[in-house]
């Protein structure tokens, strides 16, 4: 669907500036020192970072990291408890409608009305942003499609598969046409190919200049979609910087897996001492980090040792995660 | 794969698309923002009545049936009796003049019981409906807002056909009858609005709601005045009544549909009861949607 690009072909640039700020938003998103507490739990501890217009910036992180609150701030439904927080110039506290107004929202669990069929609640949904039905009739038509549910306009939502319901939430969500589109965990609970269908509709957003905050716990998710990304852990802040920076910071190019069986892998530490330049023993295996994968399974070989299975991937942002916190991602 | 198909063609997909002529476009944030803080309420309200008019038809069933059954069973049936032995104790009007009002404002209530209730606890818990909107340029205090805002309209409706209904059995010889609709209208808010803030306040559905129906609503359906005169009853029940937005607005009704005698401060009262619950039901609807969204 080229049309599709090239129509919005110009905005790839910085959006323009707005008349009501003193300054023009240089960047959509300003966050300082974001602070949110929950009684004695504080989600969000003092996070900052920028965004500028046209970026596609993802927060990764375990569950309970903080990233659905800081997404809830961000969107103008959650108040913060301390910190500084602007999008498009404007505080999300005093000016909540007008901060909605320039975003779409991809909430974590879907919301979509269930009693309505499936192109009605692209129209109830622009009925909120005052839209005329003139423009949206046409345009939850062109949305459909986007979306691949063009022949599911009259359904029930009910009737929908998991991966057709996160598709209409986000056709809905790009109902107002938003420069600036929060997704929060956008493809949780999806089968693989319905994300990659996924996968493709957020990246011709991307291409359309619409700036991406996503949340995510999958790395993979995160590499194919974020230019920039933070890793979150307990509310804070570990690393920031784009996927290769950060597999190139805190990791190494290449990672040997080994499998030496639940009883073994957690003593071999000590035989496989000086392979590689790291050593990172985890219950089901040993991962051994290098920049030469083969050489690092010969040396294993050279010592004697036969593992189960042996495995050489590139280093991920898995690797990066464990390496800066000692946990995985998922579990 | 659709079909292609003669309505929508393939390039109307892009965003270039046009309508006679005129790229699609939406209008800018700030126009949505403005156009929210107005009408949002509305916007809201025009949701619900779609969602409401998937079931139109068993509301509108149910609008009718009801009185119909009602008045036939106990303006036929019963009147009978109760015609020919006591008729000065029923204001000197025949017994289906005299219960007809109580059932109007009767219905409205037990709309609201169910209207107010369950569709809540749907928004912010089972499917989660609210959240939708309240991303939305849409606030707290409009989403309830809209959601009130239709279901008065329900109330409106099935109060008109109702009193049409009511009219048809010559059960309403004053010519102010048609403000009986008005009345239950105000009594349906005046019990649901605090039933909403109470809704609104449930986390775990524990069967709250059939306790409500059980042990609130049918009581005051029963102890109302609603089939005979409140002061008929002992002393000691009659508070039901006096507590009750069904008494109030039964007895508001009898004064529009056939003159019921009684003093003008009592009218007064009534009015004033009405008024004051649907008021504090608001506030404290509202105080929840704000609290329990802004998390």
């Amino acid at each position: 669907m080229p049309e599709l690009h090239s129509a919005e072909g110009t905005s790839n640039k910085p959006v323009p500036a707005h008349e009501e700020g003193p300054e023009p938003p240089h960047y959509v998103i300003t966050a300082e020192n974001l602070t949110k507490t929950y009684g004695d739990v504080t989600a969000v501890d003092g996070i900052s970072f920028r965004v500028p217009a046209g970026e596609s910036f993802g927060l990764l992180g375990p569950n309970g990291a903080g990233k659905s609150t800081t997404m809830k701030m961000i969107g103008g439904v959650s108040q913060r408890t301390s910190g500084n927080l602007t999008i498009m110039g404007l505080d999300p506290e005093q000016n909540g409608p007008e901060v909605r107004a320039h975003l779409g929202v991809v909430p974590q669990q879907d919301n979509l009305d269930e009693e309505l069929k499936v192109r009605d609640n692209l129209l109830v949904y622009g009925r909120y942003f005052g839209l005329p039905m003139s423009y949206l009739r046409p345009k939850a038509d062109e949305l459909l499609e986007f979306a691949q549910l063009t022949d599911k306009a009259k359904s029930k939502v009910d009737a929908l598969s998991g991966g057709m319901k996160r598709r209409l939430t986000i056709a809905r969500s790009l109902i107002n046409e938003p420069r600036i589109l929060l997704l929060d965990e956008p493809t949780t609970g999806l089968d693989p190919q319905a994300r990659h269908i996924l996968w493709d509709r957020l990246f011709r957003l991307k291409e359309q200049g619409v700036t991406l905050i996503l949340t995510t716990h999958y790395m993979d998710e995160a590499e194919q979609l974020c230019d920039r990304l933070i890793v979150v852990d307990k509310g804070r802040i570990m690393a920031e910087g784009s996927p290769a920076a950060l597999i190139r910071d805190y990791s190494t190019r290449e990672v040997l897996e080994l499998r030496f069986g639940s009883e073994r892998n957690a003593s071999i530490g000590a035989e496989l001492e000086g392979i590689g330049e790291r050593l990172e023993t985890l219950p089901d295996r040993v991962l051994i980090y290098t920049h030469d994968g083969e050489s690092a399974l010969e040396e294993v070989s050279a010592r004697g040792l036969r593992p189960l299975t042996s495995l050489v991937r590139r280093s991920s942002l898995e690797d990066v995660f464990l390496r800066l916190t000692g946990r995985s991602l998922v579990d | 794969m659709t079909e292609p198909s003669a309505t929508v063609p393939a390039t109307a997909v892009s965003a270039e698309s046009t309508t006679a002529g005129r790229a699609l476009r939406a209008h800018p944030p700030e126009v949505s923002a403005a156009k929210a803080r107005r009408w949002g309420a509305f916007y809201y309200a025009e949701q619900v009545l779609r969602v409401m008019k998937g079931y139109g038809w068993s509301i509108f069933l149910y609008s009718v049936g009801q009185p119909a059954a009602y008045l036939f069973a106990m303006g036929v049936g019963l009147a009978t009796l109760v015609d020919t032995n006591a008729v000065s104790a029923f204001g000197g009007v025949s017994y289906i003049a005299f219960i007809a009002p109580a059932l109007l404002v009767s219905a409205a209530v037990m709309t609201a019981a169910t209207e107010f209730t369950f569709p809540v606890m749907d928004g912010f818990k089972w499917r989660r409906v609210y959240y939708g909107p309240h991303a939305s340029p849409l606030t707290p205090e409009q989403i309830a807002a809209g959601q009130i805002i239709a279901v008065t309209l329900r109330f409106l409706l099935q109060s008109v056909i109702y009193f049409a209904i009511v009219a048809l059995f010559g059960a309403s010889p004053s010519g102010w009858g048609w403000g009986s609709v008005l009345v239950a209208t105000l009594a349906g808010l005046s019990f649901g609005l605090p039933l909403m803030a109470y809704a609104a306040s449930i986390k775990e559905d524990k069967g709250q709601f059939a306790m409500v129906m059980r042990f609130i609503v049918m009581p005051l359906f029963l102890f109302s005045g609603t089939f005979f005169p409140l002061d008929t009853l002992p002393v000691l029940v009659r508070w039901i009544g006096w507590i009750s937005p069904i008494w109030h607005g039964t007895e508001l009704g009898r004064v529009m549909t056939f003159g019921y005698e009684e003093s003008p401060v009592l009218t007064i009262i009534h009015m004033v009861f009405l008024l004051a619950l649907a008021w504090i039901g608001w506030v404290l609807t509202k105080r929840q949607f704000v609290r329990r969204m802004g998390q």
